[in-house]
Formats: structure tokens, sequence, C-alpha cells
């Protein structure tokens, strides 16, 4: 019994040890609520390094979707977000729970599908494809998890005069998961689907789908960052959080963000410049 | 099957150079799992053996409900967690979500009804064979339930590999509270749902490779530090 005992001391004792490393490291840290496409693109895993060596800054990235990141940072749980639909953004901002939108980047959305494509989409532009998609009954495959992709996504059928949320067949599969998840059963199930770019480029289970649709305007995908309101939750660490904005949107940010590149191919273009963006 | 191949070398590979980023998330996965069924062990082997032991009113109730909490799913408890451990929750001011604590708490809840109901039915068989004998021997109750427990130890080991086992293999739980973070709070299971999403289905299989030969090597090192203990 004693053993046991001295076995479980020693575990008692190693969780506090864990507890207090966390706490040393505490001030520095933040905990950034992010959409799936910059951690599955790769993206973070690129950036983070150079932030904590240029701003001391130890970021905690939380892949979520856009309308997860906005929940958790509602909740308190994140101190900056970091995602991809204006429109989430601004009724976030106008409840109060941001302090200022900053645009950082943008990138592009792309109709993905099989080589043999057979609702004949390819070059054709989005609203068109969309349409076609529909009317062939095609396989498609939506996100459904309110991210900045499916936002984007269901604003695309609306555009194409179609109400998706009525008018949808067994053709229309809406998975609820993120953009890798969503590729994946794409490319199992040859089915067509909307992807960011950053995300495509980065997949590596990519069968026989390839990209069809793309260079649309409407297919331009921008990412904002904000600091969660201090006003609303105290515990938001909102000197750091601000620094790692101030980082992003500087010019060292920027081109350090210019730079992240898969097979020669630059994934995300900054845009902190264009106040309209 | 080229991918089984491929995930097979690619698991070879990483365990050969020995990976910091896979170091990193294997110690975290074993102490994480390892300290949350401990903790589950500390609390549920005194339950279950007291259960077996004692007459307590609303027995019947407590072990129909440890079975029946047997079932419950990983991603129901990481809810119930990560809304105590939000900020906007009861426990906010704490501030321990995402990071290994959450995690803790989150396994070792999934690991204690575990520990109740396989120590309490390895208990009862033991008591039925023994219990009165030591009671008739003049031996005080608490002094007879040492005894029964440690006869009954392998079932003890049992329950608790168990509970190990639950939290180790867990994904859903630990991806709500800990948040997946690198460096921080990813573990085996949360990488390979991960690399999974990133397409790089080999590279997932790989990891779930290295995940069952880690499980079965804190297997077979309990028994045989649970022999070396018991001085077998």
């Amino acid at each position: 019994m004693n053993r046991s005992l001295a076995a479980l001391s020693l575990f008692v004792a190693l969780v506090l040890a864990l507890i207090n490393t966390q706490a040393l490291a505490q001030d520095q840290t933040i905990v950034v609520a992010s959409t799936t496409s910059t951690q599955d693109s790769g993206l973070f895993g690129y950036l983070l390094p150079i932030v904590k060596q240029k701003t001391g800054i130890e970021v905690k990235v939380l892949a979520q979707g856009t309308g997860q990141a906005l929940d958790t940072a509602r909740r308190g749980d994140a101190d900056v977000v970091f995602v991809h639909a204006k429109s989430a953004e601004e009724k976030f901002l106008a409840e109060g729970f941001g302090v200022k939108r900053y645009p950082v980047m943008y990138n592009d959305f792309v109709v993905v599908g099989p080589k043999d494509d057979p609702a004949g989409v390819k070059g054709k532009d989005v609203v068109t494809a969309l349409q076609a998609i529909k009317t062939k009954g095609a396989q498609f495959v939506s996100r459904g998890d309110r991210s900045g992709t499916h936002i984007a996504e269901l604003k695309l059928w609306k555009a194409a005069g179609i109400d998706i949320a009525k008018d949808h067949g067994p053709w229309y599969k809406e998975i609820g998961q993120g953009m890798g998840a969503a590729l994946n059963m794409a490319s199992a199930s040859n089915s067509y689907v909307l992807s960011d770019r950053g995300t495509w480029l980065a997949f590596k289970n990519r069968g026989d789908l390839t990209v069809l649709v793309e260079g649309d305007k409407r297919l331009f995908n921008q990412y904002g960052v904000m600091l969660v309101n201090p006003a609303k939750h105290p515990s938001v660490k909102k000197e750091a959080g601000q620094r790692f904005i101030d980082w992003l949107i500087s010019a060292e940010g920027q081109s350090a963000i210019a730079g992240f590149k898969i097979n020669g191919q630059q994934l995300f273009y900054p845009n902190a410049n264009d106040p309209g963006a | 099957m080229n991918d089984f191949a491929k995930a097979i070398e690619t698991a070879v590979s990483l365990i050969g150079h020995a990976d910091t980023d896979l170091r990193e998330i294997v110690s975290l996965s074993l102490s994480v799992s390892l300290t949350a069924s401990f903790i589950a062990f500390a609390i549920g082997a005194p339950l279950g053996a007291a259960l077996a032991i004692y007459r307590i009113p609303g027995k019947t109730a407590f072990i129909v409900v440890a079975n029946a909490l047997l079932g419950l799913p990983p991603v129901v408890i990481g809810l119930a967690v990560y809304i105590l451990l939000s900020r906007s929750g009861p426990l906010g001011s704490l501030g321990i979500l995402f990071t290994p604590v959450a995690m803790i708490i989150a396994q070792t809840i999934l690991g204690v009804p575990i520990v109740v109901a396989l120590v309490h039915r390895t208990i009862v068989d033991v008591w039925a064979s023994y219990g009165d004998a030591l009671l008739v021997d003049g031996a005080s109750r608490a002094r007879a339930a040492c005894t029964v427990m440690r006869i009954g130890r392998e079932g003890l080991l049992t329950a608790f590999l168990a509970a190990f086992g639950r939290a180790i293999a867990e994904v859903g739980a630990i991806m709500i509270v800990g948040g997946n973070v690198r460096g921080h709070t990813r573990t085996m299971t949360t990488a390979i749902a991960l690399e999974t999403s990133k397409g790089d289905l080999s590279f997932a299989l790989a990891l779930g490779i290295i995940l069952v030969v880690l499980s079965m090597t804190v297997s077979a090192l309990s028994f045989f530090f649970s022999r070396v203990l018991m001085g077998r």
C-alpha cells in the first residue's frame, strides 16, 4: 500500500509541476481562435516560430472554423480572433465583443471536383458552375459548419439564384466538419467542393480531384484579425494580443505572410494597407 | 495496401529519427493519460471496493450509474468540462481551459466509472470467497478489505489499464478542452485527427501505429511491475 501511495504522490507532484510551467509562461502566451484553413494549409506552422522570435509572444492556435472561433471568443476563451467572414466579423464587432477589425491578407476560393467533370463546370464562372451542378444533380460536399468557407458557399448559392436550404437533394451533402475532412470526403466520393486555395494546395489525399473553377471575383477570400474586447472579458491579454496584431499588419509581418509558399506557390496575399478590405 | 506499407515505413523512420514534435506529442499523451488514470484509480478503486464490501444505502443505484457511465461519449464529457472551465463558466477564473490540466480533468472523469465498475466486480467475487472467513477470524472490516484488495490485485490492475486505455485512445474530449494546440495540448490522437484532415493519411496511420506500440508497452510494463511489486 505504501508503494502505491508513493507512486500516487509522484504523479500529483508531476501534475503540480505541469501547472507551474503553465503559469510561468502565461503572460506572453495568447490564445488565437482561428480557422481550419490557416492551420491545415500550414500557414501557422510557418508563421508562429517567426512571431515568437520577433515579438517573444507564444501563440496558442485553436483551429475551429470562423463561426466556432467567434463563439469561443464571445465566451472569453480567446484573446484574438483571426478569421475570414467579414459579415460575421462585423456582427461580432457590433455586439461589442471585438475592439477593432484589421484586414490582414486574402487568398481565394476554388471549386474543386473530379477530373472527368460530370457537370461540365471547368472554366465557367462560379455562378454558372453551381447552377450546372444543381441541374445535373452532381455530388457536392458542403462544410455545413458555419465556417468562413461555408458562409461563402451559401452566399454563392444565393448569387446563383438557388435557395440551397430548401432546394437541395441527395446530391448535396452537408458534413459539418473542417476543410480537410470535406476534401477527404470529396476525394473518396468524387464530389465537387468549395475550398480555400491554401488548404487545397497543402492537401495530400487528392485522388481524382482537380481545380475546375477559379479566378472569379466572387471567390475572393479576405482574412481579418481582432482583439477580443477586454471590457467584456477582463481576462483578455490585451497588451500581448495587440502586439501580435500590430506585428501581423506591420511591414515585417506582411512580408513574412507573403513569403509562405508551398511548392513555390504563394498561398496568402497580404493587404493590411487596404482599408476597405 | 500501399497506404499501409507507407505508414509502417513512416512510423519506423519517425521513431528512428526521434522527431522533436513527435517526442513532445508522445510525452504529453503519456503524461496526461497516465496522470488521469492514476487519479481515476485513486478515486475509483476505494469507491468500488467500498461498494462491494460495506452496506451502503443506495448502493445498487451507485453501481447502476457507474455502469451506465461506461458508455458515456467522451465528446459529452469534453463539452461539460469545457462549459465549466470556460471564462464564462463557473470555474473560468482558474484559466486552465486549453491546458493539459483541463485534459487530465476530462480524462479522469472518463476513467472513474470504469475503475469503479471493474473494481466493484472483482472485489464482490473475492469478498464472496474470503470475506466471511476473514471476519470470522477476527479481522476488522477495514483490515479484511485490505486483504481482499491484495487478493484481487490482478483485477485492480485490469481496472487501471482499462481506464488508461480509454484515456490514451480518446480524442473527443481532449480535442474540445485542450484545443489541439501545437506544442501545448497536441496529443497522439488529436495529431492523428489533424493529419487526417490535412489528407496525409499515411502519416496519420503511422502515428496510429506508434500509438498502438506505446499502449502495448505501457500494458506490458504495468504487468511486469505489478509482478515485481507483489513479489511473484
